[in-house]
Parts: C-alpha cells; sequence; structure tokens
C-alpha cells in the first residue's frame, strides 16, 4: 500500500505563483480525477510533483509513503515509484525507447534479461506497434502512438503512483480507451494509484474516478464522487469558482 | 636547413578563431610517421599529386607538397568494385616533429572504393600532422572516405581534404574527430560534372582543453549536382570548436541542391561553439538550405528521461548519444567505425580521450 500525500503545495512559475495551497491524497488502487479549466494549474501539479526545472515550491509538502518527494531529485522520484505521463510527450532524436526502458529499469535494480518479452507483451496490450520500441522515442509517432508509448512504458516500469497529465489530449477514441483500460487495469492488477489530469470528461467514461477534484485558480475549491464530473459535465467549470477574496 | 616558413595569423578570415598563433613551426623537425596499411599495396599507383589540388590551398598545403615523404596513391581501374575496406593507420611515435602524409585516391569510371585513414598517437606525443587526401571521382564512381583523429591530447593536426567529382559520381568524405589538441580540417568538395553528388559529414567531440576546427566548402561548378553537408558536435569542459562552411554554386549549376547543417551541443559552462554558415550563389534555379545550431541539452529531453528514473549523467549519454546517431547511421560499415558509439560513451565517461 502506497500514498501520495500533498500538503498546502504552493508554486510559483517565474514568479508567479500557479499552485496556492494543493492537498490531494492518492493511495494504492485509486483513481482521483483532478479537473480544471486551463490556467487553473493542472500542468503545473503535475510537473511539481515531478520536479520539472522551472517550478518552484514556495510552501507545503508532497510525500510518498511518507518519504519527502521535493527533497529528492527527478530520477529519484521516479525511482521512488511516481510516474508521470506527459501531456505532450518529448521527443528525444537518436535514442531508443528499449534503450529508455533498459536504463530505466536498471536503476530500479530490475532484471533486464526478459526486457523483450516484456516489452512485447506490453507493446501487444495496447495495440502499441512493437517495432516502434527500436525507433526514436516519439519522433514522428502520431499522437495516438506517442500516447500507447507512454502508457507502455508506464505498464513495464510498474511505479506504485502515476500522474497522468491530459493523457486524453491529441488521441483518437481507439488509443484513449487502449490507454485508459491498461491504466485501469493496473488499478486493480498492480495497485497503481493513478492522479488523472483532464480537462474534459471524456477521458473518465474510459478511465473510472473513484474520487473528482475540481482545481480552479491553484486551489482544490470541491472534491466528490464520480458524480462531480457528471455535474460538471452539465454546469461548466464556472459554477466552481472560487469565492475571491 | 631551409628557412622557416611565415606562418598564417588568426588576422585573417580564414584563420579566425584557430590557434595558428600558437604554433611555432621551428620547433618541430620534419620527420616520418609509421604507417599501416591494408589493402593499398594491390592498388598502389605512381604518384598523382596535385590531381585535385592545384594549387596550394594554403601553407602547410605547400609544405606538403614539398615534403619528400612518399604519398600512397590509390588508383581503382575502371569498372572495379573494391569489396574490402582499405586502411591506413599512421601512428605518430615521437615528439617533436611535423609530418606531412599525402594520399591521393583516383577512382577510375565506374569503380567503387572505401579509405578509412586513421591518426594515432599516444597522450604525451607533442607533434604536428599535416595530412592532405586528394579524391578524384571519374564518371559515376563512388568513393568513401574516412578520416579519423585518434590522436592523443598533445598532438596537433591541421589536415586538408578534397574531393572532385565528375558526371554523376559520388564522393563522400567523412571525419571523426575525438582526438588530438587542436584539430583543424579543411574539407573542399567540388562537382565538376553534371549530376555528381558528394557528402561531407563530421562527427566532433572535444573535451578538456580540446578544440576542433572545421572549414567546409561544397563547391557546384555543373548543372544538376547535389550535395549536403552534415557536421555534429559537442565540446565539454573548457573545449572549443568552431565550424566555417561555405555553399558555393556557380552561374552554370543550374538545377544544383546543395544542404548544409551544423548542430554542436555544449555540454559544459566554459566550453564554446560557434558555426557561421554562408552561401555564394551566382545563379537561379536552385535549391540551398543551411542550419545551424549552438547550444546545451534540451533540458525537456533530459526531463523525459530523467522522469524515467534515468539519472542524469546516463540520461545526458544517451541524448548525446542520440544526437550522434544521426552522423553515426551515416557511416559506412569499417574498422574504427563500429566502435564509435563505444568511443563517444567512454569519452563521456570521462575515461578514453579518443
Amino acid at each position: 500500500m502506497s500514498t501520495l500525500d500533498i500538503r498546502g503545495l504552493h508554486a510559483e512559475v517565474a514568479g508567479k505563483e500557479i499552485l496556492r495551497g494543493v492537498d490531494l491524497t492518492v493511495s494504492s488502487g485509486e483513481v482521483h480525477a483532478v479537473m480544471g479549466p486551463n490556467g487553473a494549474g493542472k500542468s503545473t501539479l503535475s510537473a511539481v510533483i515531478m520536479g520539472k526545472p522551472g517550478y518552484k515550491v514556495t510552501a507545503g509538502s508532497v510525500t510518498l509513503d511518507g518519504r519527502d518527494v521535493l527533497a529528492l531529485s527527478t530520477w529519484e522520484r521516479a525511482v521512488a515509484g511516481l510516474h508521470l505521463v506527459m501531456q505532450y510527450p518529448t521527443e528525444v532524436p537518436g535514442v531508443q525507447v528499449a534503450d529508455v526502458l533498459s536504463e530505466a529499469l536498471a536503476s530500479r535494480g530490475r532484471d533486464t534479461s526478459d526486457m523483450g518479452a516484456l516489452i512485447a507483451r506490453e507493446a501487444a496490450r495496447i495495440n502499441f506497434d512493437e517495432d516502434l520500441v527500436r525507433r526514436a522515442v516519439n519522433v514522428d509517432l502520431s499522437g495516438g502512438e506517442k500516447k500507447r508509448n507512454e502508457t507502455m512504458q508506464l505498464a513495464v516500469l510498474k511505479p506504485k503512483i502515476a500522474i497522468l497529465d491530459e493523457l486524453d489530449s491529441g488521441l483518437d477514441i481507439d488509443a484513449l480507451r487502449d490507454c485508459a483500460r491498461r491504466v485501469e487495469d493496473a488499478t486493480t492488477e498492480d495497485g497503481l494509484g493513478a492522479l488523472v489530469i483532464t480537462h474534459y470528461v471524456r477521458l473518465l467514461e474510459e478511465l473510472k474516478p473513484d474520487h473528482v477534484h475540481i482545481l480552479a485558480k491553484g486551489r482544490i475549491v470541491k472534491s466528490g464522487g464520480p458524480e462531480l464530473a457528471d455535474v460538471l459535465e452539465r454546469d461548466g467549470y464556472a459554477a466552481f469558482a472560487p469565492v475571491e477574496a | 636547413m631551409t628557412p622557416t616558413p611565415v606562418l598564417p595569423s588568426a588576422e585573417e578570415e580564414i584563420w579566425r578563431y584557430s590557434r595558428i598563433g600558437e604554433l611555432d613551426l621551428s620547433s618541430y623537425a620534419v620527420g616520418s610517421l609509421r604507417t599501416e596499411t591494408i589493402g593499398v599495396d594491390a592498388l598502389q599507383g605512381d604518384d598523382r599529386s596535385g590531381l585535385v589540388m592545384v594549387d596550394d590551398a594554403d601553407v602547410f598545403a605547400r609544405l606538403n607538397r614539398e615534403s619528400t615523404s612518399t604519398p600512397v596513391t590509390i588508383v581503382i581501374p575502371r569498372g572495379q568494385v573494391v569489396g574490402d575496406v582499405v586502411e591506413i593507420v599512421h601512428h605518430v611515435d615521437q615528439s617533436g616533429i611535423v609530418a606531412y602524409p599525402r594520399l591521393v585516391i583516383d577512382a577510375g569510371e565506374n569503380s567503387e572504393v572505401t579509405v578509412v585513414e586513421k591518426f594515432v598517437s599516444a597522450d604525451g606525443i607533442a607533434s604536428l600532422v599535416c595530412p592532405v587526401v586528394e579524391v578524384r571521382a571519374a564518371q559515376a564512381a563512388r568513393v568513401t572516405y574516412v578520416a579519423i583523429n585518434a590522436l592523443g591530447r598533445d598532438t596537433w593536426k591541421i589536415a586538408h581534404q578534397q574531393s572532385l567529382g565528375m558526371r554523376d559520381s559520388t564522393t563522400r568524405l567523412f571525419t571523426i574527430a575525438l582526438g588530438g589538441d587542436y584539430a583543424r580540417v579543411q574539407t573542399t568538395s567540388t562537382l565538376a560534372e553534371q549530376g555528381a553528388n558528394s557528402q561531407q559529414v563530421a562527427l566532433y567531440f572535444a573535451d578538456g582543453s580540446q578544440m576542433n576546427d572545421f572549414r567546409t566548402t561544397q563547391v557546384h561548378a555543373a548543372p544538376r549536382t547535389h550535395s549536403d553537408l552534415l557536421f555534429k558536435g559537442a565540446v565539454r569542459d573548457d573545449a572549443r570548436s568552431v565550424y566555417t562552411g561555405l555553399i558555393h554554386i556557380k552561374e552554370n549549376a543550374k538545377g544544383s541542391e546543395a544542404f548544409q547543417t551544423n548542430r554542436n551541443l555544449t555540454l559544459s559552462e566554459g566550453a564554446w561553439a560557434e558555426s557561421v554558415p554562408n552561401l555564394n550563389i551566382e545563379t537561379n534555379d536552385v535549391k540551398c538550405s543551411h542550419a545551424s545550431t549552438v547550444g546545451p541539452i534540451d533540458e525537456d529531453q533530459r526531463f523525459y528521461l530523467e522522469s524515467r528514473g534515468i539519472q542524469p549523467s546516463i540520461a545526458e549519454r544517451l541524448v548525446v548519444l542520440g544526437f550522434f546517431n544521426e552522423v553515426i547511421d551515416r557511416l559506412p560499415s569499417a574498422a574504427g567505425v563500429s566502435d564509435l558509439r563505444d568511443a563517444v560513451s567512454r569519452k563521456l565517461l570521462g575515461n578514453g580521450a579518443k
């Protein structure tokens, strides 16, 4: 059982405060959706959890099973069990997916001898063309292939808690279903805890959340069960605008 | 004893950024290299120096021409395809010498050959090598030349490469430069008849106080000629690199295409790279492009790999190898080329200079 605990998190980008006190707890097997309009701080939240350069935490804490995540460098956070599926997966020219996974497994102290079979299995499960693992990471891939690639990596690396930043952006419906189901399967099979960041309800029809949180202007303004997404679909984000001080 | 020749200075445009000012030629005695060859004997011809370099390109080319060392002359008869890679390895065994090796490759009509010329010395060998290579590809001939600089950290290299491509020929000039102290290569491909093709490709990686200095020229002197240049390099520690490239399309070279790409990674704060592309186009109806970049490793690429749980030093190695992959993919399979990825890896890890 693992728990990612975010407490009173404040963060700024280029001197501008984006997160203004976020509280959120994600445990193994749970799916939490964080929804919010553009500019609410959704991507900042995922970037800060993973330690992306350019983001400055000014207050609050992030812990994984009690361990201070903010004190770790990015790669240590990943090895500790956090995984970020990026909204716009970065292209890394000349670097094969297989080499990335090999190094990533090695740094976790995991055996890489059966990696080929593992990759083949996971690629097949989400209809990702296995030959693409011998190609450069995300280079010349379609939006759907990129997200399948990201999801395949998640399945191979088996993190404790995954942050999925707008998994649904740039994705056709088939790829969306394949990726969402694979993440959902991981929550039941491996006890993955998922923090699903999204703008649209569409994703949540495939990846059923246990909890829905609405992020607006850098704060969670409302939390509830899956029904909250339906309210949002009906009323839009305006109903959840935070009260200005 | 001949008088010491007058050397150029960095005031001259062609030597701008160079370390020519540090060179004292009088402190070197003309010496010879220990040269091993594979596959040369069967192809060795009479001296054809000047086949391509009609006029001395500079004082070092002149000294090379005037030197008494015997050039290696490879002559490929018309129609012959040389299946095995021809290898020439020059060892600089002592300090205090300047050596002037010359290689001439004269490829007959519709012939094919790949020649690898490697320069080797140990660290601590403070000498200077000034090689000249001339490549002539007759009609439809295909010549690949690979220069490998595996010199030690105290050896200088000032080199000239010149190719001349006749009708429908293909000339490829590759340079792999991981070694040496100051390493300058001036490479010129001239496309003399229609349909001629050339490629100039380099991979360079300097660390410590090394410096790479490249001057490239793509001369289109006939219609429908095609040239492609890809130079990719990295600098680390206090190392430096400079790339200056010219595409020259002459008036009669209509329908030609010329591409020039130079990309540089600066891996340390103290490292410095400069890229200066130039175009001189005397006609219309041509397709030309040039691109040059100098900068550190892309932050997003680094973050992506680190977010997979890869520690920074390994992430950097992957990104740099990935950066060079585009060049390595173009190289012919030959000795000294196949283990290039490992050589770059070793250098990134800081053990093994070349």
